[in-house]
């Protein structure tokens, strides 16, 4: 019976913002059932509705899915977001892991000790000009096209795009040197349903202030 | 041009074991060209045959992929080792990423602080008996048959078999109330690919002893 996904998580970013992001830019409604004391999670876990007795996860198609790169795939080729062959999702996975991998960093930092933080924020810069958007401003130079993957859209250009806003969240200028990934972001931007998505009202979650990190560190004893 | 798939990385089991692991269950001959010093990793970088400066690296069918979950998708989708819809896709792809999970805890073990590593093997012990192997010994009995996924072998079989030999040298004892775990990893070992790659003078690797940690060290500057 299809209803709507319903996804299970913090009312927060952390690991499920992905998924809403491609959702949204997929034109899929969907529900969200908050995880808000730590009572709540152990009874999602007695349930039997983890896998893993982890969050993020999806009720969808009749599946309860769980971690975020499974759903995140299924939602992909679901929606025609991974390609047209074998080939392109390649490409589109070798983007995608590398746009986990800078996404995880800025993910993490505000668990980090206060005393290394500093630090971790000069390495994020570093990766982020010298070797990701290096990487992406390559790729999209190289074929000149609109999209990262076959001229055409895909979730490698949802994810890549929601990167950029976060990482112009921690310091804009750091985008200044690379025109082609700043006309994705305007591009991918106005895509109706991301338009959609970005304004204010829609499911889209802000960044986590100080007092939420101490509520997250209280359900999910960190 | 198809020639043998030729794969990049030192020569330890590391992030690339996985895709050793895969490709030669589904019987695909592969060359390896190890980095042995971190000048080789330099001269990778400086070819621009890197996407983001990382290794693993596999040189397949035109591709210079990088990512380890791009690649292993592309093997396994190639061999039809990814199920037969997107829903079995699905299901492999969370059952892989708990695997990983739990197989990143044990890669990273070598190289945690001295004063750490008991508390870390105690976590990676209590996480591989009450999270990991209860939940897929559950997915097996829930169907009673051979394979994890749709009655047919996928890389979710091997890539859960190739962990069990991990944490059998870990500590044996934990498979110990696995009854078809057990049955699994005897049935996996015993198809023709595995049992080759299994036996001595393959090119499966050996764990890593403190000289290989300190030579990854030097090389990948961690």
């Amino acid at each position: 019976m299809a209803g709507k996904p319903k996804l299970h998580y913090l009312n927060a970013r952390g690991r499920m913002e992905s998924i809403r992001w491609l959702l949204a830019a997929a034109g899929v409604e969907f529900e969200e059932k908050f995880i808000e004391t730590s009572k709540d999670l152990e009874k999602l876990r007695n349930d039997g509705s983890l896998m893993f007795q982890q969050v993020p996860m999806v009720e969808i198609d009749g599946m309860k899915l769980a971690q975020s790169r499974a759903i995140l795939s299924y939602i992909a080729a679901k929606y025609n977001l991974y390609g047209k062959d074998i080939k392109e999702r390649a490409l589109i996975d070798m983007y995608i892991e590398g746009v986990a991998d800078l996404n995880e960093m800025i993910m993490l930092l505000p668990g980090c000790p206060h005393d290394q933080k500093d630090a971790k924020i000069t390495q994020i810069k570093e990766k982020t000009t010298n070797r990701y958007f290096t990487a992406f401003e390559k790729v999209i130079q190289s074929h000149g096209q609109d999209y990262l993957v076959g001229n055409t859209l895909s979730r490698a250009d949802i994810q890549l795009v929601e990167l950029l806003y976060y990482v112009e969240e921690l310091d804009p200028s750091l985008l200044a040197n690379f025109p082609l990934l700043k006309a994705l972001k305007t591009r991918i931007s106005n895509v109706p349903t991301v338009k959609r998505f970005l304004q204010p009202g829609s499911q889209r979650k802000p960044p986590l202030g100080e007092k939420a990190i101490e509520e997250a560190r209280k359900v999910w004893k960190f």
